[in-house]
Formats: structure tokens, sequence, C-alpha cells
């Protein structure tokens, strides 16, 4: 076991039926394995789901999970990603208390992280950023010297680059 | 009654008809009404078989389908009916047994309000099925008994579950029968492996001076026994078979190691510990036959050929793995291979087997393995055997000698207690004119008697062989051997009369209490038309050898109880009985 309990990216193609969500969550649990975010999407054509999961495990335990999943009836492919191999993007919503002091340095770190404002009111202000997942843990922590009131984050997205299938 | 008047429920028994289904056991109740009474009007040549329990139900289904490799169906209604089910289904996926369920839910609008007999039977048993159905539209119902059908019986076989609602079942169905099944996802893949990896297996087996083969389910699933057969013998290699794997290769012959694992044969598990290649077909290496898995076969090439790649490296991490059917990948193989030369190794072997033999007591009361080597020679060995789940079913395991598959039927990966008696009914229904015995404990046979009635009222000539110890026996031995004799909870006082409760159902029953009398008694037994129940007063202390400790690898096999010779009962430092000491 190399990696022990290192953070993986894993896209499941599924077919878009009843229960599918609930066969796959159960095979990460039973396992012992953390989901860290799950993203579930329509896929090109409408009878098929993307799944993009990112969890924590030891590499056994991975192959394991890969295995199991790719056996579920519903399930048409379970593949595992490096972060080279893909392109991959999350999407964040940022709430920070702000007074009219404040606004400008706020402002000043959403322009750094080319975070638009989709939000402003007296005492908040709320931003959007997209990028990759470590660009927004960056942002994030940056914008802990202000008070965050809400924080919600979409998960990670990934597609393989090129002729690669996801 | 025309196609298009169909509702829901007769569509559902006229597909599960068309598609072969040929028998179906169950139980009705409010939700599964409807399901019924499709039954009662469309049923032409499916069998029905009232049960009394629908955890016989299922078991009863799983027993057929192991006599004949043809699923059954399990038809019960919603709520407790449906969860009375859950260990038969359990005990159907942990042995890859191939299964149609059918159970009756609340109507469509009442699901998740709980409704009178709710239960969400198909998150419930997600865990637990090859795959599942809860049926929203009755116009789905023949596609979703074609693709049932198709899911438990292919790849690597299992239960799957049809959950319908009620008012599915009285809702018209104008689909017509004739459905395409629409299953991008599923990927049986008889042929998962690349010519590349038949060659390596050919090439480390060349290569292999001291080759062991293990041969499981997978191989009996697949009717490989010829194919094995031909390995074993070019390869002159032994062969051990799990529990489920019995009688794919003979116990007969001279190439057999009979079982290995925990209450394997002591000369198997050493071949094992000793090998320069194991060899596994369809057999997915569990923790029963490991010992320590990381220790397992460590010095050896380790090749795994399985139909399901998720069994690869789950315990023991292949050098060769290889995905296929196993009598396909067999078919592949044997072309490529020269006849091996193992004569030392053989001769080795054959120097176990000499040294440690499989014996057993015979002085000192009745002992059942003894009872059941007389069963062995009264039926020739051909008899249908099942077994419920302890030591009787090792002792049956170690002692009746099979040369056949689909002729042992025991439950292995849920080791479920009760299996015994339904499992027997089951494989009769499949398998009418053949000797079928169940051969079961005190305490498991207590679980699922109910069933008697089923086989009285279809006259089913099962032979019932009750180990009557008056324990939890296999629980007393590890009590015994590994908690100091702490007897907790596995006294088994208050048994009935067990030849009573027989003729009260209005079977032969029959008691067995001298080993004198064993031959004549089995034998009423096994000549009488109906069905039979013998009693059999065995030594109350008896352990079952060889064992692998718990946490102990297979190197450690012990043959006879640490603190007694073999064949002497055992002390009875806490006996109840004796001493009057507290019971559990
Ligand atoms: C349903 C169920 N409950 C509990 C167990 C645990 N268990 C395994 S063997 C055994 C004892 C079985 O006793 P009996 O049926 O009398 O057979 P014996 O071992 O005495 O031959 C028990 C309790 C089990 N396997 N299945
Ligand atoms: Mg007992």
């Amino acid at each position: 076991m190399s990696k022990e309990n290192s953070t993986h990216n894993l896209s499941i193609y599924v077919a878009n039926r009843p229960g599918a969500l609930a066969r796959i969550a159960q095979t990460f649990s039973r396992r012992g394995f953390n989901i860290e975010s799950l993203v579930v999407s329509a896929g090109a054509t409408g009878d098929f789901s993307r799944m993009t999961i990112t969890a924590k495990g030891d590499e056994a335990g991975l192959e394991q999970i890969i295995m199991q999943c790719s056996k579920l009836v519903d399930v048409l492919a379970c593949r595992e990603h490096t972060d080279e191999e893909v392109v991959a993007r999350e999407l964040a919503l940022v709430k920070v208390a702000v007074d009219s002091h404040q606004r400008g340095e706020v402002l000043q770190i959403a322009d750094h992280f080319r975070a638009k404002t989709v939000d402003l009111s007296e005492k908040s202000i709320v931003l959007e950023a997209t990028g990759s997942s470590e660009k927004l843990d960056a942002m994030v922590d940056l914008l802990r010297k202000y008070k965050i009131i809400e924080l919600v984050r979409t998960g990670k997205v990934i597609m393989a680059r090129g002729e690669r299938e996801t | 009654m025309s196609e298009n008047q169909m509702n829901g429920a007769e569509a559902l028994i006229q597909s599960l008809e068309k598609i072969g289904i040929e028998i179906m056991f169950g139980l009705p109740g409010g939700s599964a009404i409807p399901l019924f009474d499709a039954l009662y009007k469309v049923r032409r040549k499916m069998k029905f078989v009232l049960v009394r329990h629908e955890q016989n139900a299922a078991h009863e289904a799983d027993g057929y389908a192991r006599a004949t490799g043809k699923p059954a169906a399990v038809l019960v209604t919603s709520g407790p009916g449906a969860t009375n089910t859950v260990t038969g289904i359990m005990t159907a996926y942990m042995d890859s047994v191939p299964m149609i369920v059918v159970t009756g839910q609340s109507v469509r609008g009442m699901l998740g309000k709980d409704a009178f007999q709710e239960a969400d039977v198909f998150n419930l048993t997600m865990p637990i099925v090859k795959h599942s159905y809860l049926v929203k539209n009755a116009n789905d119902i023949p596609r979703v008994v074609k693709e049932a059908y198709h899911i438990a019986t292919t790849g690597r076989p299992g239960p799957v579950l049809i959950d319908v609602p009620k008012d599915v079942g009285t809702e018209a169905c104008t689909a017509g029968l004739e459905a395409e099944m629409n299953l991008p996802g599923y990927k049986p893949e008889p042929k998962g492996y690349a010519p590349e990896t038949i060659r390596q297996i050919a090439d480390a087996l060349a290569k292999s001076q001291r080759p062991v083969i293990i041969a499981g389910h997978g191989a009996v699933l697949s009717r490989a026994e010829k194919e094995l057969r031909q390995l074993a013998e070019t390869l002159q290699a032994p062969v051990a078979t799990t529990l489920l794997g019995k009688g794919v290769f003979p116990d007969s012959h001279k190439l057999s190691l009979q079982g290995l694992g925990m209450h394997g044969t002591a000369y198997a598990n050493r071949a094992v510990v000793e090998c320069d290649l194991m060899i596994s077909v369809g057999a997915r290496l569990d923790d029963r036959i490991l010992g320590v898995p990381s220790q397992f076969c460590k010095n050896a090439v380790k090749i795994h050929i399985d139909i399901d790649a998720a069994e690869f490296g789950k315990l023991v991490k292949p050098d060769i793995r290889c995905r296929g059917d196993a009598k396909t990948v067999l078919q592949d193989l044997l072309p490529l291979l020269k006849k091996g030369d193992t004569a030392d190794w053989i001769k080795r072997i054959d120097g176990f087997k000499k040294k440690w033999p499989m014996t057993y007591a015979k002085k000192g009361g009745l002992h059942p393995p003894q009872v059941i080597d007389a069963l062995n020679k009264l039926t020739g060995g051909k008899a249908i055997m099942t077994t419920d789940v302890g030591q009787h079913q090792m002792w049956a395991w170690q002692f009746y000698r099979c040369d056949k598959p689909w002729q042992f039927i025991s439950s292995g990966g849920a080791g479920t207690m009760g299996f015994g008696l339904p499992a027997a009914i089951g494989a009769q229904f499949g398998r009418p004119g053949e000797t079928v015995i169940a051969i079961v404990g005190d305490g498991g046979f207590q679980m699922t008697m109910s069933d008697l009635a089923t086989a009285v009222i279809h006259q089913l000539p099962v032979k019932i062989i009750l180990m009557n110890n008056h324990y939890l026996g296999m629980v007393r031995q590890w009590q015994d051997m590994f908690y100091d004799e702490r007897y907790s909870g596995v006294d088994l006082e208050g048994n009935p009369d067990f030849v009573e409760l027989a003729k009260a159902y209005g079977i032969l029953g029959l008691n067995l209490k001298r080993a004198a009398d064993i031959p004549k008694v089995l034998k009423k037994a096994l000549d009488h038309p109906g069905p039979a129940l013998v009693n059999v007063e065995v030594v109350h202390h008896e352990e079952v050898f060889p064992m692998v400790p718990p946490g102990k690898p297979l190197e450690e096999t012990v043959l006879c109880h640490p603190r007694r010779k073999p064949g002497r009962p055992a002390g009875r430092k806490n006996d109840p009985a004796k001493s009057g000491a507290k019971k559990g």
C-alpha cells in the first residue's frame, strides 16, 4: 500500500435508474471509504448520469471499490483519474460579512482569484469562484480573515484530457 | 385471456412462466393478493408450493437451484413477508445462487408513508442482491422479469428482487410479453481475459513442480468438472475442493485432497502449505479456507480464475488473475499444457494421506461421522446431501464422499442455520427420483422445521438425519477449545421428542441410539417411500477435527483436542447436566 489514505478522483458513468446512487454510496461506505465530494449530473444523453467522486482511502481498498462499482448492473464504467490526466473544476459560493470599510480588501482578493461578485448588500457580499479545488481552498483561507457567513462548494468535477474517456 | 387484457400481476406470472421458471415457493398476504390471484387465474405449468415461513421459501428455491442449476422463484407479501426472506436471500447471495424473489408492496401512493405492512424492501435488501427492481409501472413488468432472469443466471449468479406495489399488479399491462432488455451496464463477460493471460498461466504451470488446484463453486456453476479433471490429470496436480466445490472433482480420485481450510483434511492443508503454485478455479478464497490470509501460499505462485473480477485481491493478491468462466478458461488453457512430472510431489502427498488419514472415533457412544460413513456406504455416495450449519455440517462434508457436483448442498458463505431441511425440500422438487438426505443439527433444525408440513403435503421422500447432541455443538466446541470450557448459551435443554414430532406431522420417525443399529435404522428410513426423520442420539461432547484454530495459518492445523486424546469424550467440567453449574 504505497499511498495510505490519499485522495482519489473517480468518475462513474451510470445508467439513470432508481437506486443507482444508493448502490454506489453503499459500496463506498461498506468498505470504510470516506466520500469527500460527490457530484451527480446528467450525462451527454439523458439516459445516463455522470458521477464524480473524490474519496479518501488506501490503494487496496480503492481497487476493491472500483471493481465492486464496475460490477453493479447499472454501472457502465468506473475509472480512477490522476490529477494530471484530467481537467478538474469546482465552483464555490462564499458569503462574507463585510462593512463598507472591508469591502475593498475583499474585492481585491476576489479579483486575484477571478471571483465574481454575485450579490452585494450593506453587510455582506457573495462571491462566486471557479477553478481547481486547491485554488478555491486558497481563496477561502484568505477570506477567513473576515467573517464567512456561509460557504457552498459544488465538489470537484473532472473530465479526461484529449481523446481519453472520462 | 388475451395478452392485451392482462393486468400487471398476470403479466408477471406469465412472464415468469415464459422465461422458464418451473417452480415458485411462497406465502401470500394483503399486498400480494393480486399476484396470488394471477397465479390462480393464469398459471399453467409452473408449480406453486405453499411454505410455512417465508425464509423457507427462499431456502427451498435455493436448494432447487443448487440441485438443478435452474433458478426458482419466491413469492411473498410486503413488510414482514418480505423481511422474512432476507436471511434466505443473503444465503443465496453469499453462495452465488440464482433466484428471483417477488415481493408484494404497498400501493404506490402510500410508499414512504409507513402504510400497513410497508417496508422499504428495495433498500433493505440492496447489499444482499445481485440486482433489484421497484416496479412503478405495469408495462415495465415483462422487461423487468426478463432482465431479472438474465441477471440472476449469467456471469456470477445471484438473487434478484422484484418489488411490486399492489396497484401495479392490478393496473393494466398493455406492453405484451415480448420485451427487450435494456441493461447497458451489465457485463458478465465469460471471456474477460486476453489470450496472453492463458499463455502466462500455461508457462507458470509448466515451471511448477509442486502445483495444487483449488476448485470451488464457480467450477460447479460453469459445469467445468470434465475440464477440471483433465487439468488435474494432465498436470498430475492434486485437487482440494471448497465446501461448495465438493464433488466437482471426485472425492474418490487418487489426486483428490478432499476439502481444505478450517475443517479440511490435514493433507489438503499441508499440500497447500508446501505447494509452489496454487491455481484457484472458481473459488473466491474466503477466510474459512485461508487460515491467515497474508500467510496463505506465501511463497507460491498464485493464479486466480474467477468470473467476478471483484474477487481478485480481496484477501489474497494473485500473481496472475484471469477473469472468466471456469470452463471457458480451462478449455482455452488445456491445449497449451504438457504432461506434468510431479511424481515426487504426489508421493509426498500420498505420504501425508497415510500419516494423517481421516478417521473418527467408534467407541463410547454414537459418533456423527460413523453415521455419515454408514450413509455413504448405504447410498453408494450417490445421494443428494443437504446440510444445516454446525458440527454435523463439517462432518458431512468430511465423511460423505461425492464424485459428482450438484450433489452436496450447504450454506457456505452465510452459514445459515435452518438451511438444511428447506434446501432438501427444494432439491427433492428439482430431482424427484433421487435420494435426498438432510443432515441437520438439533439446533438448526428447530429454526425451520415448520416446513415438515411441506414435505408431507407433497409426499417428498426427504430423509432427515438429525444429529442430536443436545447442544449448539459448534459454538460449544469453540467455547470448549478457546474459552476454557465456559459454556454460555449453548445447552439445548427443552428439545422436543423429535420422533413424536415427526409422527405428529405424519412422518416416519425413528430413534437411533446404538452403533449396532446404524445400518438397520438408516436402511429403514432410506427404504421408506415417504419422508422420514431419524433422531440420532450422538455423543454430547465431541469436536470436529482437523481444525485450523481461528487466527492461525494452515501450517497450524490441529488433529485432535489439545487437552484430550482423539476419540475420547470431553471432560465434563462445566457440563450443566453433570455438575449443576449455571445454564446459559
Ligand atoms: C441463524 C444462525 N444463528 C446462529 C449461528 C451460529 N452458529 C453456528 S453453528 C451453531 C450451532 C449449531 O447447532 P446445531 O444445529 O445443534 O448443530 P451442531 O453444531 O450441534 O451439529 C450456531 C449457533 C448460525 N450459524 N446461524
Ligand atoms: Mg446440536
